[in-house]
């Protein structure tokens, strides 16, 4: 077990490595930084002298070199755009995410495996057929506009509502704000977080549905409930139990959708998260920001895919022993 | 293939499936929505009243006609109206609902034939093979999809001759949405893989000297389809979608030449200014296809499924 | 209208149902009158006053510095921090600025020459991004505690026109907290005046949290009468959805950047209006008639070196319905690039004529492009007011005289460097003037690329006789004769039709009823200037 961690994380600083090497490539092709850094009046030979004291002509080796190098003492630069240091930036602006997508991923979590179960034991029913249809119209349509009809819905025309921002925030402690403290944070949260969850918990819920209706015709619970057994045991004793495993793979990966999808819905929700930064970095060619954000993106997949392995072994033994098998 | 195998495809053709297509009310709706959008596309030089894609065919001044009602300067009238640019919404949509299924269906098969292909590799060989193919997936993943598409554009952007370039950008939209999806199939499959191979079946068919791609793809590939459908399925809805967020971000087929997903982008801007038939109309289209879709995965999972029968 | 019926029957039905959801509360209540929610598309970058040339960034720092010179509503040059200033009268290459008495900074010291002497050379460092606007001075001095000399390196006329975005801050605070310099992104370090402000401006800084809120309050010992506004909340909403959602939800009282669509929509809800007014930019097209090839035409030589082509180009063009359709009426066609706010500006030079296609494909003919030809067009998606919009319009009228246009629609960061360094043949650009005269206009986009000058000219324009006008007109301190020189350049580019000129922008503000505040030519209201009803 520890040698498969030990080794699991071996295996996560190459991947960082190679997550900032293939982000340094692609940032030579996302645009130039100096065009935008710079007001239409400055020359030619001002944009010239500002690469060359940035460092952009430095031979590509050279310019990644100098930011592993830094980025292993927590160093990564001053943002182009904002002027701040990286670190301070996304760290002020990560709680914010974070808040965003725990709430979305708690609701996509509980209504997924929720509607999962009911829809899978009451296949027939008029409530079950409803609830598939709904959630098929919600990942039918692109996140943005989701987003921006419920503004339109719950902000513009019911006032329920507010339309952007979080709210009031509370400062605990040096770096965490939180909205969850303040009426108008939670209120703030409710829409974001729909429009973030709303995808994720129809993918779990066919998930669980399938994988249940599948489990419940196994010989496994046949002889189950040739035992006797209860409904209520065979059903989440059993069957839920034995559908976790892809359950919880596609979670996991969802945890990692739903930061990618954060960046929408920041977007369109004015959300002062990580997302939102991202996508004002991209387009702005802040590349500090950009190289910070992947290697946080980074370190969060790699996190993520460790547990999610993790409880591979808890859920299903028999993987346990195939992996001490590999292991030697 | 061998005979054996085609024979047994051919006996589930006629019998199983259709007889559970037959019988299944909601298949058959849904199958008949697809078919009738899918041809509709097909056909869409023929039955557009008009070719939105020929810019010299437009007239500015037909912008933002409402239905059914002619427009204030030219007169004209258009059954579902124009949007910005003075294009038919009706002609719009069928060239762009054509876009978006070719570029969805294209996505979806090739990062399914990826996925699953890197999936049973990875869960079938395990070891070093699995370390590095998942690790790769991590990295992947931890590109956002656009940022993906970012890349890919820019790198196309200086590979491709400029000549080229417009008639490449759907070439590269596909591959931008197929690669960001390839590792839900993958995980999926292998994580299904490890717990398959050591069943006794595999086991059984490994002692007799199978070739291990045999094996493969004769015993373990039809026992991950059901989730690989269900990803699959929801996968082509979320291609048109991706691209239509790709376009919300300002990357994407070109304008001049809109998908169903851009319409929707350029509609959602008209969403309080009173212009909703831009917005309405390729929603729906959009709806009806991912919905129709989506249901026919439904049932088609159930359907292929030998243990649900 | 059907639209109108459909959309207010389904929105009264849900508000009358929400009536009771309202009692709940949600902290929407209008805010008290002195306090102004303002929402606009993006954040300043910074509070370093002179770090960034731009827009939004020189806007918030209106209200927290101030400048020597002020620009007013009309576009004329108002006293700020200087009440007095001319061209030395022994020497014609020295500015003399006379400042204000009783100025005080919001830490309580005075404003004195030095902090003037030390601001401009601080934006005139190597780190300032303000430098380009500075590159003629030699030196800055001054003569006694009231009095600022600026020498520069020849006469130059229009100096004082560089210096109404040039912010002015206190030398022993900026010594104290160690920011002599601009921030310099190489430093590794954050500059103390990036989140930090000491100006002498009506609002000091209470809070800063970039990109999601900026509070600003009233500052007591400003040299100006009170302005009414006593508190600013200011929120950067990036979406235009949502911004104009968050205004017709109250949850902000002003709107800045307002989507030409909506403004309808705005003016027709109770408690709401929008203010109008023209903005410094002009909306133009430009194309490489310098380049013995394109790099993207589909036939050899270059087409739009030949004046045939450009001229049918410029009889395809129907101004009026882009401005209708794309613009929604919110835009002033024009012949020229340069806005009527502009020294040079005459209303022949803005006429345009109404499109002549038989006549534009009879010149294509001519020119021996019958068949006509294709070429890529690049075009910005998120810089100008419906930039991607306006040029899918010239797509298909260019597609009528057989020119077979590919539009590239990409964002701002990836369209400029194309322009900057001469990778594209034909481009959208919108071009302000901040100096309110023409000699900006041919500086960055009509003198042959050389030295300072040409950083824009992607149409690779290269007139021996407009460049020595162009430098001519740079030192000439007759103004009638400089404007005479001005006419003849102008003259010539219109004849070589070096731009494709489309239209001026029309700015929109919208904000609460009993608000009242002017549309800003260069698109940095003052919330100083807000008066309440």
């Amino acid at each position: 077990m520890l040698a498969f961690i030990l080794r699991r994380i071996l295996q996560s600083l190459v991947v960082m490595l190679v997550v900032a090497l293939v982000s340094f490539a692609l940032f030579r092709y996302v645009g130039d930084p100096i065009s935008t850094m710079m007001g239409q009046e400055a020359t030619i030979a001002d944009r010239e002298a500002l690469r060359e004291r940035l460092g952009l002509n430095d031979p590509f080796i050279v310019q990644f070199f100098d930011f592993v190098s830094r980025a292993v003492q927590g160093d990564f630069g001053i943002s182009y755009r904002l002027q701040q240091p990286v670190m301070e930036l996304i760290l002020s602006r990560l709680p914010a995410t974070l808040e965003l997508a725990l709430v979305s991923g708690v609701l996509a979590f509980v209504f997924g495996v929720g509607f999962g179960v009911y829809t899978a034991l009451n296949r027939r029913g008029w409530l079950s057929t409803t609830i598939m249809s709904v959630s098929l119209i919600g990942v039918s349509l692109p996140t943005f506009l989701i987003g921006v009809l419920l503004i339109w819905l719950f902000a513009v025309e019911l006032q329920w509502l507010p339309s952007f921002g979080r709210g009031e925030v509370v400062d605990l402690g040096s770096w965490w704000s939180t909205g969850f403290l303040t009426p108008s944070g939670r209120a703030s949260l409710i829409l974001p977080a729909i429009t973030l969850g709303l995808y994720q918990m129809t993918l779990i819920m066919r998930l669980v549905r399938a994988e249940m209706l599948e489990v419940l015709r196994t010989d496994y619970i046949k002889f189950a409930r040739a035992r006797g057994l209860s409904n209520r045991a065979i059903h989440f004793g059993h069957a839920l139990k034995n559908t976790m495993v892809p359950v919880i793979t596609i979670t996991g990966l969802q945890l990692g959708a739903i930061i990618a999808f954060a960046i929408i819905t920041e977007t369109v929700f004015q959300w002062p998260g990580v997302g939102a930064l991202f996508i004002n970095s991209v387009r702005f060619v802040d590349v500090p920001v950009m190289a910070a954000y992947l290697m946080l993106i980074a370190v969060i997949f790699v996190v993520i895919n460790l547990i999610v392995d993790l409880l591979y072994y808890a859920v299903d033994p028999r993987l346990r022993v195939e992996r001490a098998g590999a292991g030697h | 293939m061998t005979t054996d195998t085609q024979s047994r495809f051919a006996r589930i053709w006629d019998s199983d499936i259709m007889w559970s297509f037959r019988h299944s009310p909601v298949a058959i709706v849904a199958g008949f929505v697809v078919a009738l959008i899918a041809l509709a596309a097909v056909f869409a030089p023929w039955l557009a009243p008009t070719n939105p894609y020929d810019p010299s065919q437009l007239n500015l001044m037909d912008g933002f006609t409402a239905p059914m009602e002619p427009n204030a300067f030219t007169g004209n009238s258009y059954i579902l109206g124009t949007d910005n640019q003075g294009r038919d919404v009706l002609s719009t949509i069928l060239y762009g609902t054509r876009i978006s299924l070719f570029v969805g269906l294209s996505a979806v098969l090739f990062a399914m034939v990826l996925g699953i292909t890197l999936g049973l590799i990875a869960g079938y060989r395990g070891g070093w093979v699995d370390g590095l193919l998942m690790r790769i997936a991590d990295v992947q993943l931890s590109f956002p999809s656009i940022l993906i598409a970012l890349l890919i554009f820019g790198v196309a952007r200086g590979l491709i001759p400029p000549a080229y370039r417009e008639t490449m950008a759907i070439w590269v939209l596909i591959v931008a949405i197929g690669l960001s999806d390839w590792v839900q199939f993958a995980r999926v499959v292998r994580g299904a893989t490890m717990v398959e191979k050591s069943k006794e079946y595999v086991q059984a068919a490994r002692v007799v000297g199978a070739h291990p791609a045999k094996i493969l793809i004769r015993h373990i590939l039809p026992n991950v389809m059901g989730p690989v459908l269900v990803i699959g399925t929801i996968g082509l809805a979320l291609a048109i979608i991706a691209e239509a967020t790709l376009s919300f971000l300002g990357v994407g087929v070109p304008p001049t030449q809109p998908s169903l997903g851009t319409l929707i982008r350029i509609g959602q801007q008209y969403l309080f200014s009173g212009e909703w038939w831009i917005l309405l109309f390729p929603s729906i289209a959009l709806l009806a296809l991912a919905l129709s879709v989506n249901l026919l995965g439904d049932w088609l999972r159930d359907a292929l499924n030998p243990r649900l029968r | 209208m059907t639209a109108i019926s459909f959309r207010t029957g389904l929105g009264g039905a849900l508000r009358m149902a929400s009536v009771s959801a309202l009692a709940l509360g949600l902290g929407l209540a209008a805010a008290s009158a002195e306090t102004i929610r303002w929402a606009r598309v993006g954040d300043a970058l910074t509070l370093d006053p002179h770090s960034q040339n731009e827009g939004p960034t020189h806007t918030l720092a209106h209200h927290i510095y101030e400048t020597l010179v002020g620009r007013a509503t009309d576009g004329s040059l108002t006293p700020r921090l200087a009440v007095e200033w001319g061209i030395h009268p022994d020497d014609s290459t020295v500015w003399v600025f006379t400042l204000r008495d009783g100025v005080t900074f919001h830490d309580g010291s005075a404003l004195t020459a030095e902090d003037v002497v030390f601001s401009l050379n601080r934006a005139r460092g190597e780190t300032s991004d303000m430098k380009g606007l500075h590159a003629g001075v030699v030196d800055v001095t001054a003569p006694d505690a009231m009095t600022v000399h600026i020498k520069t390196e020849g006469p130059a006329p229009l100096y004082v026109q560089n210096l109404t975005n040039t912010f002015i801050m206190s030398k022993a605070w900026a010594e104290a907290n160690d920011a002599l310099t601009a921030q310099d992104f190489a430093a590794g370090e954050e500059n103390f005046a990036v989140r930090n402000a000491n100006g002498t401006g009506p609002y000091t800084l209470v809070e800063r949290d970039p990109e999601v809120r900026t509070v600003l309050q009233v500052f007591e010992g400003h040299w100006d009468d009170a302005p009414q506004v006593t508190e600013i909340i200011y929120t950067p909403i990036a979406e235009a959805a949502t911004r104009v959602a968050a205004l017709l939800s109250g949850e902000v009282d002003i709107v800045q950047d307002v989507p030409v669509q909506d403004i309808a929509r705005l003016e027709q809800t109770d408690g709401l209006k929008v203010e109008f007014g023209p903005e410094n930019r002009t909306i133009f097209f430009a194309y490489d008639m310098g380049s013995e090839d394109l790099l993207t035409a589909s036939v050899d030589g270059n087409p739009f070196a030949n004046p045939l082509v450009r001229e049918a180009m410029h009889m395809a063009v129907d101004r009026d319905a882009i401005r209708q359709v794309v613009m929604r009426g919110q835009s002033l066609p024009t012949g020229v690039t340069m806005p009527p706010f502009v020294n040079g500006w005459t209303e022949e030079l803005d006429a345009y004529s109404a499109p002549d296609i038989e006549r534009a494909q009879a010149l294509m003919a001519e020119a021996g492009y019958a068949d006509g030809f294709s070429v890529d067009l690049h075009t910005p998606n998120d810089r100008y007011l419906n930039d991607e919009a306006i040029s899918q319009a010239l797509v298909g009228m260019l597609a009528r005289i057989g020119i077979n246009v590919n539009l590239v629609s990409q964002t701002r960061s990836m369209h400029f460097p194309l322009i900057q360094n001469r990778e594209t043949d034909f481009y959208l650009l919108g071009w302000g003037v901040p100096t309110f005269d023409s000699q900006y206009v041919f500086d960055f986009l009509v003198h042959s690329t050389e030295g300072a000058r040409g950083g824009w000219n992607g149409s690779r324009y290269s007139n021996p006789e407009v460049d020595a006008l162009i430098q001519a007109m740079a030192v000439e301190t007759d103004l009638d004769a400089r404007d005479a020189m001005i006419a003849d350049v102008w003259a010539q580019l219109q004849e070589d039709r070096v731009f494709l000129p489309i239209h001026n922008q029309t700015l929109a503000y919208a904000m609460r009823e009993g608000i009242n505040l002017a549309v800003h030519p260069e698109n940095q209201p003052a919330m100083s200037d807000v008066t309440f009803d």
